[in-house]
């Protein structure tokens, strides 16, 4: 990853002032390596849903777990309730901060002025905000985590195209938002990339957050799909998903998920439908970041995480895509080389 | 009503048992899950920071004007579920024109509540409108209205929101710096303010009051609210008294997200506050709704939904937790008011039996 080696340059560095700090801290623990985290405080302010939602805050505190166990930082974790203001939101993140974190990371782009506002007020504290590059969040101590959706939607799309037997897929997105786009816009370059010809159905469920959590409405827009010859339907609906893996079943048509391998995390009846997922590993740019902050040099600005970076990467779970890996990863590795760029919109 | 001693500890009595009944039932479930009961309520119960504080008291100004918009429908047996739909699509409307700054400062602040009051009532008289020539219940075709202005404000974003670089919100032209409120700085040592237009909410609950108790109008509400039949037998034409009393309902919701677009916001997008108008049925309810019943329970929301944060991050309870004691606590509401009402019913037809008694000479019955 582009600023890991960055961080990696000057992690001896890091390691040589954090074992001065450490000596002096913790009476005299010579490889404070490990230990120099423990002054960092990690804490996720989540949307609605928050641990547990089986997808995207899932991997956020996964990323979260996984730098208390390797880096020894302590955490703490906020879930938003429904319905909520701008000034509740910061209120949360000013509450993380006097509960002692050092490092908040805001999980969703809805908390783009939240993160802006309370980064202003608490300057000596570390945020980060995913999903979003905007100026509402920007600020010299706000590291914003965005991701190369694009680019694993591209090997999905193409997974897709080389899957489908009618020459027809689909693409269902939450909202109409750039987020979604990116993903749209990668999924039909791909499929084209296989395919040329292929003719794609392109539906966004909502103009709001509804769209990301209304299966019922996921569902009928894939059985239309599906009804117009479609074969293969990807998703990125958040919760409204589970309706178009239902379509699919019901239709005995594939389907394929998004943001977590959603063929381990969806309902088990509906698992065998979905051939891939396209998954945004939320928790490398999570453990990332902290780990940044611990190694004694906090990210801020736009961090993008790509498929060269992990931040993205699509699944092989239930082993229905075997047969095509090998295509799939010798376009990976274009894309990594450069030798394709994936449009965003 | 007269006032009596007897009166006033009935009054109170209702409230006091509900919350009883309340933090027993709340405290039984935390037992039954296994989280720290003490805990939980010593984190419930402990003053809330100043900049948390103010928090409160600035969601309990828009949630005061949504149970009331909600009360005046309930006054008239008349369940406006569309509040939510009415104040969302007023918001939008009223962000657009306040957005191209027409006005200058202060005139621009009173043609945006124009414009809200004037689409809220309008998207509520259509589900009036639909009641009285039609026979739709309000129920149904609110709960439409709301789905349709979701989808209307949705597509009005879109056509006139704009979309900052690397954002993924739209939202409606800023408002200039000269129509924004500054807001009160009523609690020392917080950072934030509370809205201006808490003078809004004041002034919502005080016409309300009046127009119920202190008019022919209010009197006719009432009346037809406790006895449609009665009151059409002494004069009161319902139908218009419906339409009317639904326009009022949504004009009063128009003006629910006024303090914080003007005081927080200062523009229509993504993040706004969605869901208001169902809380407002939860605090009408709790509040009787009574203009100073709906500031007190509107108070206790708020406080409750923001103790959330405290709860998961001291007591490190599920943000659940809050939902309960907020819907226990309204069927309790419910339930005590029952319970006291039966009970002063049946102490009334003691005492009226017992001045028959007296009032009966000795020796007739024996």
């Amino acid at each position: 990853m582009r600023h890991t080696v960055k961080a990696a340059s000057i992690l001896s560095v890091a390691a040589l002032a954090l074992t001065a700090c450490g000596g002096s801290d913790s009476g005299g623990d010579p490889t404070a390596g490990k230990d120099g985290g423990s002054d960092v405080k990690a804490c996720l302010a989540y949307d609605v849903g928050g641990r547990g939602d089986q997808s995207f805050n899932d991997s956020a505190a996964k990323g979260l777990d996984q730098a208390k166990d390797e880096l020894g930082v302590e955490i703490e974790e906020v879930e938003a309730s429904q319905g909520e203001n701008d000034a509740a939101r910061e209120d949360r993140l000013n509450q993380l901060v006097d509960a002692g974190c050092t490092n908040i990371v805001g999980v969703g782009f809805i908390y783009a002025k939240a993160i802006g506002a309370a980064s202003k007020a608490n300057p000596d504290v570390s945020f980060a905000i995913v999903d979003d590059a905007s100026a509402d969040s920007k600020g010299p101590n706000v590291a914003q985590l965005v991701f190369a959706e694009n680019e694993g939607s591209f090997l999905v799309g193409a997974a897709a195209a080389m899957k489908s037997k009618s020459g027809k897929v689909g693409f269902i997105g939450g909202m109409d938002v750039p987020l979604i786009n990116k993903f749209d816009a990668g999924f039909k370059a791909g499929a084209k990339a296989v395919d040329p010809k292929i003719e794609i159905q392109t539906k966004y469920l909502a103009e709001d957050g509804s769209g990301f959590a209304d299966p019922a409405k996921g569902k009928t827009a894939a059985e239309g799909m599906y009804d117009k010859g479609a074969d293969v339907i990807y998703h990125a609906a958040g919760g409204s998903g589970a309706g178009v893996f239902e379509a699919a079943k019901a239709n005995k048509k594939m389907a394929i998920g998004v943001d977590s391998d959603q063929a381990k995390t969806a309902a088990k009846n509906v698992q065998d439908v979905i051939i891939t997922s396209m998954v945004k590993n939320v928790n490398v740019a999570v453990f990332d970041y902290v780990k940044a902050s611990v190694d004694g040099k906090p990210l801020s600005g736009v961090q993008e995480f790509d498929l060269k970076d992990g931040g993205v990467s699509y699944t092989t779970t239930g082993g229905k895509i075997d047969d095509i890996t090998a295509k799939l990863d010798a376009y990976k590795k274009q894309i990594i080389d450069g030798k394709i760029t994936v449009p965003v919109k | 009503m007269k006032f009596t001693p007897r009166r006033l500890v009935l009054t109170l009595a209702a409230p006091v048992l509900a919350v009883v009944v309340a933090f027993v039932i709340t405290s039984l479930v935390l037992v039954a899950v296994g989280d720290p009961v003490v805990q939980v309520w010593s984190t419930l119960l402990s003053e809330p920071r100043p900049r948390t504080l103010v928090n409160i008291v600035n969601s309990a100004i828009t949630y005061y004007i949504a149970a009331v918009a909600v009360a005046i429908g309930f006054k008239m047996k008349l369940f406006n579920i569309g509040v939510d739909g009415q104040y969302r699509i007023a918001a939008f409307a009223a962000a657009l024109v306040a957005g191209q700054a027409w006005l200058p400062g202060g005139l621009n602040i009173v043609l945006a509540m124009l414009v809200a009051m004037l689409v809220g009532g309008f998207w509520a008289g259509i589900a009036g409108w639909l009641k009285v020539t039609r026979g739709v219940s309000e129920v149904i075709s609110t709960i439409m209205l709301n789905t349709i202005s979701a989808g209307l404000v949705g597509w009005g974003l879109r056509t006139w929101g704009t979309r900052a670089e690397g954002s993924n919100t739209r939202n409606t032209t800023e408002i200039p710096a000269s129509s924004q409120l500054d807001g009160f700085k009523l609690i020392a040592d917080a950072p934030n303010r509370v809205y201006t237009l808490l003078v809004l909410a004041v002034l919502v609950g005080i016409v309300y009051w009046f127009i119920i108790n202190r008019t022919r109008f209010g009197f006719d509400v009432r009346a037809t609210g406790e006895s449609e039949t009665a009151a059409v037998a002494s004069g009161v034409k319902v139908p218009r008294m419906v339409l009317i009393a639904m326009i009022a309902s949504g004009a009063v919701a128009g003006l629910i997200s006024m303090p914080a677009f003007f005081g927080a916001d200062h523009s229509y997008g993504l993040n706004f506050q969605e869901g208001v108008g169902f809380i407002g049925i939860g605090i009408a309810l709790l509040g009787r709704n009574h203009p100073v019943g709906i500031a007190f329970a509107a108070l206790l929301w708020s406080w409750l939904e923001k103790a959330s944060d405290g709860l998961q991050l001291k007591a490190d309870v599920s943000p659940a937790l809050v939902y309960i004691i907020q819907g226990v606590i309204l069927l309790a509401v419910v339930i005590a008011y029952e319970v006291v009402a039966r009970f002063e019913r049946r102490l009334e037809q003691k005492q009226v039996t017992r001045q028959l008694d007296t009032a009966t000479p000795e020796g007739a019955s024996a």
